[in-house]
């Protein structure tokens, strides 16, 4: 078992520091510098002073060097100006001293062009918020989805299993920019509809109520739900098959008996790995739902890092979304062999 | 004029839509006519769900051929004083001519604009599919089939597109700055040699034992696919038949590099099944070489659950596309896509709803159709 995790672990660190290259790679092409000089710096600059503002920060270094600065494994680049004035990686306004090393290494993510700020510090604030967004749409999309799977599978091919089928299609059906759009006009249109809730979020920032919570939750775990329910009944229906629930029928157990001590545990395994696979898929689901309502969190503060080509800021996000890939995964594979005594792992 | 009222507008359009009803008639009858005849597609009138599926997809792909004859006006036409009008509006100094869906924040015409939406959509999705299945395909099966150094080498790579949030890869690949870098072209020189690897090799392990047919193939799909792939790649076709805009080559590289990793997967995974059957076993004691096996003896028997995820992933992308163009990322700025109008719809949605469902419900139907059809092909193809 150690070593599984150890070899995991590994593997994961590789697959992190290739992710990592790959948004380094594509934030530091030439064009997103220039880009970035220019807001930096002056939007009139002329081509000789890009180049000469990129030269004097280190954005001229080969790419391999820059990327061991951001890892903390290579010396920060520092250049001093004819006016005295230190410019460099590791300078922080402020700060007396410059180190050495300032990379991910030494627990520091760099600084946000954008926010002006730490990007440990903006990253972790949006990170709290994202956090209230998950825990409600899990606590909301799970037990849902379990629900209908477990209803629609424990008989196969009957009514309620077709009507939940076809729920569960229609909730894949439907991305989150759809159904948030269309809750938004039955809940919360003041045109028509409900008036029930409020169509933007911005409060629940500071105070989480029900009436600017509501709509941005359920968009979520709409979408998020019909899928988690289909491996659900998927899994269930496979079960109401094997031949202890026979036995336990013919031996006369009634069905709900049946259905609650025998099958509902083993039919839970496989759903267990599909929820912990599903949490990165939502991801997606966030940077739009908060778009869409006005929620500024981690999806936020994405397309704000993205749209602006704040370098810094867009890898700190890439490797807390590269992290939570690898860890669901690591989470769901060690969870199925708990779960799953049948399963052993040499 | 006064505006019309609901029962109008959907009579309205109703017959607006003649042209799909009429075809959609026409191939129900031939179908249902010929329906032993014509293998799975004909067992798809058997289950409900499927044929529902199969009514929604026909529905959408009717429409985008027809589009021309549906629109009620040009879908990219200002018409002054529609800007943002409700529903079945009349147009200002044109007797008779209507805005069925109302206008939008540009004064257009919703409902030309949602029918015209779908041509984007039913020609980048499908395509997209093919190419990622083609990818997928052409590297899925030696690695499944070989294994060893090869397999952990892909199966590697494809994890580490599958651990990449889909949504980032999106934001660095789709840009403007990007274009002027060439990665796309990169990317498309690389992808888009797979179909012509795929064929190549396809007719190349069928027909070896005869030379001259093969060349004569072989010939035909190398002169055919670099014509294409000059044009579509690099924008070098010398004819000038093949071309894609720098924006949607953009788009539809990122799109395909996305989701040939699953299909890789899916690939992969049932050719290691299927290898240890007894026809592969049979083939193999013939002395057929491993490429033949490959695509002409694993390739048909996984088909079943090929077509099942094909049908899932083209509703996927539609899905893609519109969260593309959900962020401003969409083919272009003018163009009626789905997407992209719902994003500009959004922003004045409390107070003219009527901008933003349109496309939404037109998005929804056509991926809901899709799944459908997809679990009707499911169900019965695990009959047989």
């Amino acid at each position: 078992m150690w070593i599984f995790i150890v070899k995991r672990t590994g593997l994961m660190t590789l697959t992190a520091l290739c992710l990592t290259f790959l948004v380094f790679f594509l934030t530091n092409l030439q064009p997103n510098l220039e880009k970035l000089a220019k807001t930096q710096g002056n939007m009139r600059m002329s081509d000789t002073q890009v180049e000469q503002w990129l030269e004097d920060r280190g954005y001229n270094q080969p790419l391999l060097v820059r990327y061991g600065e951001w890892l903390g494994v290579a010396q920060g680049f520092v250049f001093t100006k004819e006016s005295g004035k230190t410019v460099g990686r590791c300078v922080k306004p402020g700060a007396d001293t410059i180190p050495n090393y300032c990379g991910v290494l030494q627990a520091d993510m760099g600084w946000s062009s954008v926010f002006k700020d730490n990007v440990s510090s903006i990253v972790s604030k949006r990170l709290g918020l994202t956090g209230w967004l998950m825990l409600f749409v899990m606590l909301v999309m799970v037990p849902m989805a379990l629900i209908i799977g477990v209803l629609a599978g424990m008989k196969e091919g009957s009514r309620t299993d077709r009507s939940l089928s076809t729920f569960a299609i229609i909730t894949t059906a439907t991305p989150e920019y759809v159904s948030g759009v269309i809750f938004v006009v039955i809940f919360a249109s003041s045109a028509v509809g409900l008036r029930w809730f409020k169509g933007s979020s911005a409060s629940a920032m500071d105070e989480i109520t029900i009436a600017n919570f509501s709509l941005p939750v359920m968009t979520m775990a709409f979408y998020g739900m019909g899928y988690i329910a289909r491996m659900t009944r998927a899994s269930m229906a496979e079960v109401m098959t094997a031949q202890y629930i026979r036995t336990a029928r013919l031996k006369g157990v009634s069905f709900y008996n049946i259905v609650l001590k025998h099958a509902l545990r083993n039919a839970l395994i496989a759903p267990f790995t599909v929820i912990m696979l599903q949490i990165p898929w939502l991801l997606t689901g966030v940077v739009i739902v908060e778009t869409l309502f006005n929620y500024k969190g981690f999806g936020w503060l994405l397309v704000q890092a993205a749209s602006n080509n704040d370098i810094d800021l867009l890898l700190a996000c890439s490797m807390v979304a590269v992290f939570v890939v690898l860890i669901t995964q690591l989470i769901s594979d060690i969870g199925y062999v708990f779960l799953n005594p049948r399963i052993r792992i040499n | 004029m006064d505006a019309l009222s609901a029962l109008q507008i959907t009579i309205g359009i109703l017959v607006q839509l003649i042209p799909v009803w009429v075809a959609m008639a026409i191939i129900f009858s031939l179908s249902l006519y010929y329906r032993q005849r014509l293998g799975l597609y004909g067992h798809l009138f058997d289950s409900r769900v499927g044929t529902i599926g199969l009514v929604l997809v026909l529905f959408w792909v009717l429409t985008a051929i027809f589009a021309d004859l549906i629109i009620t006006h040009d879908p990219l036409g200002q018409i002054s004083g529609m800007k943002n009008k409700g529903v079945g509006f009349p147009v200002r100094g044109v007797e008779g001519a209507y805005y069925f869906l109302g206008g939008d924040n540009l004064a257009r015409d919703i409902f030309s604009r949602v029918v015209m939406g779908s041509r984007s959509v039913l020609t980048i999705a499908p395509a997209a599919t093919m190419f990622a299945f083609m990818v997928g395909i052409t590297l899925g099966l030696p690695a499944g089939y070989r294994s060893g150094t090869l397999d952990t080498v892909l199966s590697f790579l494809s994890n580490l597109v599958l651990a990449f949030p889909v949504i980032l890869l999106f934001f660095l690949l789709v840009t403007p700055e990007i274009r002027s870098t060439g990665v796309p072209i990169y990317l498309a020189a690389v992808l888009f040699l797979f179909p012509i690897i795929l064929f190549v090799v396809l007719f190349q392990s069928r027909f070896y034992t005869q030379p001259v047919k093969r060349n004569i193939y072989v010939l035909i799909v190398l002169v055919l696919g670099f014509w294409a792939y000059s044009g579509l790649a690099f924008n070098m076709d010398p004819l000038g038949v093949f071309y894609m805009e720098p924006n949607l080559l953009n788009i539809f590289v990122a799109v395909v590099f996305v989701n040939s990793p699953t299909v890789f997967r899916i690939v992969r995974g049932l050719t290691l099944d299927i290898k240890t059957r007894d026809y592969v076993a049979a083939a193999e004691t013939r002395g057929e070489g491993p490429w033949y096996i490959m695509l002409w003896e694993i390739l048909p028997n996984a088909r079943g659950p090929l077509i099942v995820d094909f049908c899932l992933r083209i509703g996927y992308i539609t899905i893609l596309l519109g969260t593309l163009g959900f962020f401003g990322l969409g083919v272009s700025p003018e163009s009626p896509d789905w997407g992209m109008t719902i994003n500009e719809g959004r922003k004045l949605l409390s107070i003219y709803p009527h901008l933003a469902i349109p496309p939404a419900l037109a998005l929804m139907s056509l991926v809901l159709g899709l799944n459908l059809l997809a679990d009707g092909l499911r169900e019965q193809s695990l009959k047989d």
